[in-house]
């Protein structure tokens, strides 16, 4: 017999066992139908299963306010239109929500501070099980609770629809669908609906009732709560509790508008709109034109990565949320919910890979046009439509995820000097051309404005990829992105799709770029590349080394840099620190998966690769999500949430395998210049 | 009556009107888009609306200000300030009796005794139109108010 203590122990030991096989035997097969659009109970789990999620729904929720909160950041997962998203826990609370725009304030942000932050939870009232997945190949979310006296099933979505049908139906700007369905026996539910805008800094006031639902204002928005019963009200919270059988249906709509008159749903029309919504994602997800061994966590990381893209501007946010901890009880919270530069090339490489080519148009296009007012100079991140960052502030009256201060929102990593951000652009125009053709002028005059700005800039020291505030530096990853920008550009003119480039200097400046990285950046001592130049610290950006087709996989020095990055910044098997430091932060995601691809490249590591690949899927959360970092100890979320950047790179892994299964050129190489020269095929 | 007067200057005025209404929405001041509201009676697609209630308001604006001429005409005197005191009446009619008619009139308009229905409708202005904020009323007088003042100051009796 497992008593808690040991249930939890085993679950965490478990279902962190790093057993790929194992944990998507359990958490997917009947979780995820492949021809219906929504099955009306698929709740059918073996009993060791069962247990264990028992236990851990006891054991891990914490109450507040009559409501259960996580104390893990993998408890969450994300529902969205492409213009905000929510975090659901796996206790049917939306913990954190902002409208209209990823980067406006909250009105649920119980996930930095359970007390003020403000949720709305729908929760059977007595022990239970749960267990949830999205809908296949969807981003309508079900969560599945079984108590002793029955069964219940809570689906939440942010409806979307077809441009088309939008032309001929009023449709809310802003829309949070629920539907809880008893599926057997009885259930009794507690709703609770706490709306704390602003950051939980502002009490609302909750509109008398009326059959038109509640309204709430705040500022120049409206909120409107529609629900299919009646809910009453108290220290502005709306409260219920009910008893359901076995089909009975409930909905809540909560809708949010700037602009008046606002649309109200019917409620009775919510089961088209969910399965309206769940067409439009499978019918999204069908392009996909990935066909490899990992589709369903591929085509999972493309719906995060689509559920992160602002639709009306084409940018890529980083994550929905703002502060969740680095480091569990530590200062390390950032607000990721703007666009990085960096993540440029990757994206694009990961949107054209998949078949996406309207998405990475949309996102290049807004690459080059948010960032024409800076132009030739490019911010390190900007907001959706192309505005510097805010300036950071913090907010003290939150008390963080488990108490990790401060909470953050704007980031004062805009106000940085990145060189790598133009290597990264140019990357990914260079992808870009190659699948989908050349530029116009005043592109092609942008992208040498930018090749002008780096080969007169790039042996200045730069704060680089990783954000640090201790001051800037000659980082070897900002001058291979140097490097990158030239080679890519000198390639496109060759190609003939870039005209009047500078030819004498770019070359002459891509070269002396070049050899200054093989001289300085190498370090003898160390058989190995380093950080910086001079430096003895290894960085996990090392190893891009050779995506960029900087450097062959398989050089002598690749293989030694690979060796010693492995020595020095892997905590546990295929897992990366980005870099070392002390106490240490989390894994890196994306470093990982960087690590794949560099098995990936290198030709006889590809059975490696593929391994060290099905490791790190165990570290996604049961719906396949993946946070900034992982906890090397406990395998849990760590940082800010769904991250795109780890999800990009889960991707780009996933296609280099496919690529060296193929024996097809790797991206970088088809788009360099430079790239065959490297030393190892000079010695060929 | 001047005609070509109560052309050029009703339709400048209510081109203005039209600006004060976008920009105390853009600056918060209220929720409530004219244009928006009267062209869903015609579409419910939010962008054609908003063009073709742009239209209606203009049209609607430019007949009402022949009222503000018979007015004029019938003390003998125009100026800014009786312009402006009949914009002020002109927008408590609006939010007094022609938000009130609203919902009986707009085909996809909820009315405050709607329950939930098998159609998306929208919400209601309430009274004063405060379901759209609660300066609507302000957004709304002062709008009109400079609607009357410029149309008052610039036409001529003949």
């Amino acid at each position: 017999m497992f008593d808690g203590e040991s249930l939890l122990a085993y679950f965490d030991s478990s279902l962190r066992s790093r057993v790929f096989a194992a944990s998507h035997l359990w958490l997917r097969p009947d979780c995820q139908p492949q021809s219906s659009l929504r099955p009306k109970d698929t709740f059918a789990l073996p009993a060791p299963f069962f247990g264990i999620v028992w236990a851990t729904t006891t054991h891990l929720c914490r109450v507040s306010s009559g409501k259960a909160s996580t104390s893990k950041i993998d408890d969450y997962a994300v529902i969205g239109d492409c213009r905000s998203a929510a975090l659901v826990s796996k206790y049917g609370s939306i913990d954190w929500l902002c409208w209209p725009r990823f980067d406006s304030p909250s009105i649920f942000a119980a996930i930095l501070d359970s007390n003020k932050g403000g949720h709305w939870s729908i929760c059977p009232v007595h022990p239970h099980a749960v267990k949830r997945c999205y809908i296949h190949d969807s981003n309508v979310l079900e969560t599945q609770f079984h108590s002793a006296a029955g069964r219940a099933t809570l689906t939440d979505l942010m409806p979307v629809y077809a441009e088309a049908y939008k032309r001929t139906a009023l449709t809310p700007d802003h829309e949070i669908l629920r539907e809880l369905r008893c599926t057997s026996g009885e259930m009794q539910v507690a709703i609770e609906f706490r709306p704390r805008p602003d950051y939980g800094c502002r009490s609302v006031k909750i509109r008398r009732p009326s059959p038109l639902g509640l309204r709430i204002d705040v500022g120049r928005g409206a909120y409107w709560l529609r629900s299919s019963m009646p809910l009453q009200i108290d220290d502005h919270t709306a409260r219920a509790t009910l008893s359901l059988k076995q089909g009975d249906v409930i909905h809540f709509s909560l809708t949010y508008t700037e602009e008046s008159p606002a649309v109200l749903p019917a409620l009775k029309r919510a089961p088209e709109v969910i399965d309206g919504s769940i067409r439009w994602w499978q019918e999204w997800a069908a392009r996909c034109r990935y066909r490899g061994p990992y589709r369903d966590v591929v085509v999972r990381s493309a719906l995060a990565l689509k559920l992160l893209a602002y639709a009306p501007s084409g940018a890529v946010a980083a994550a929905v949320t703002t502060s969740l901890p680095e480091r569990i009880g530590a200062n390390l919270n950032w607000d990721y919910r703007y666009c990085w530069l960096r993540d440029a090339s990757l994206t694009i490489r990961a949107l054209l890979g998949l078949g996406y080519f309207g998405e990475a148009e949309s996102f290049l296009t807004w690459l080059l046009h948010a960032t024409r007012l800076t132009q030739p100079q490019l911010r390190v991140l900007y907001t959706v439509f192309g505005q510097i960052a805010p300036r950071e502030k913090e907010l003290p009256h939150l008390s963080g995820f488990l108490d990790s201060r401060p909470v953050r929102v704007g980031n004062g990593a805009r106000g940085q000097f990145q060189l790598d951000i133009y290597g990264e652009v140019i990357e990914a125009t260079a992808q870009y051309a190659e699948y989908l053709g050349g530029f116009d002028k005043t592109t092609q005059r942008v992208l040498i404005g930018f090749g002008e700005y780096v080969a007169q800039h790039w042996q200045e020291p730069d704060e680089g990829i990783w954000e640090p505030r201790t001051g800037r530096t000659q980082n070897t990853h900002s001058k291979l992105m140097c490097w990158t920008a030239l080679d890519r550009l000198l390639a496109l003119n060759d190609k003939g799709r870039l005209h009047g480039v500078p030819r004498d200097l770019f070359t002459r400046t891509r070269d002396r770029i070049r050899e200054e990285i093989e001289t300085k950046a190498w370090n003898d001592g160390l058989h190995s590349y380093v950080s910086t130049f001079g430096g003895d610290e290894m960085d996990a950006t090392l190893l891009r080394l050779a995506w960029y087709g900087f450097e062959h996989a398989d050089s002598e020095r690749m293989t030694g840099t690979y060796k010693r990055i492995c020595q020095q910044l892997s905590p546990a098997d295929s897992l990366l620190y980005r870099y070392r430091r002390e106490p240490p932060e989390g894994a890196f995601g994306v470093c990982g998966f960087w690590g794949v691809e560099h098995l990936a490249l290198c030709e006889r590591t590809l059975d490696q690769a593929h391994k060290a690949f099905k490791h790190l899927l165990t570290y996604q959360n049961d719906v396949g999500l993946y946070a900034e970092e992982v906890d090397p100890q406990t395998g849990n979320a760590l940082g800010n949430f769904p991250q795109a950047f780890t999800h990009i790179g889960l991707i780009s892994a996933a296609l280099t395998l496919a690529e060296q299964e193929r024996g097809q050129e790797h991206p970088a190489i088809q788009v360099g210049s430079d790239v065959k020269s490297s030393p190892m095929e000079a010695k060929a | 009556m001047n005609w070509s007067s109560w052309l050029l200057w009703g339709f400048l005025a209510n081109v203005i009107l039209t600006m004060i209404n976008a920009a105390t929405q853009g600056l918060g001041l209220t929720r409530m888009n004219f244009p928006y509201m009267l062209g869903t009676i015609f579409t419910p697609d939010r962008d054609r609306a908003r063009l073709y209630g742009f239209f209606v308001h203009v049209g609607i604006g430019w007949a009402f200000s022949l009222i503000y001429v018979l007015i004029f005409q019938s003390v003998g005197a125009a100026g800014w300030w009786r312009g402006a005191i009949i914009g002020i009446v002109h927008a408590f009619f609006v939010l007094l009796v022609f938000m009130a008619l609203l919902p009986g009139l707009h085909p996809r308009m909820a009315s405050e005794q709607h329950g939930p229905e098998a159609q998306n409708m929208l919400e209601p202005p309430g009274f004063l139109a405060l379901h759209y904020g609660g300066r609507t009323p302000i957004a709304v007088i002062l709008s009109h108010a400079i609607f009357g003042a410029i149309f008052g100051a610039f036409y001529h009796l003949k």
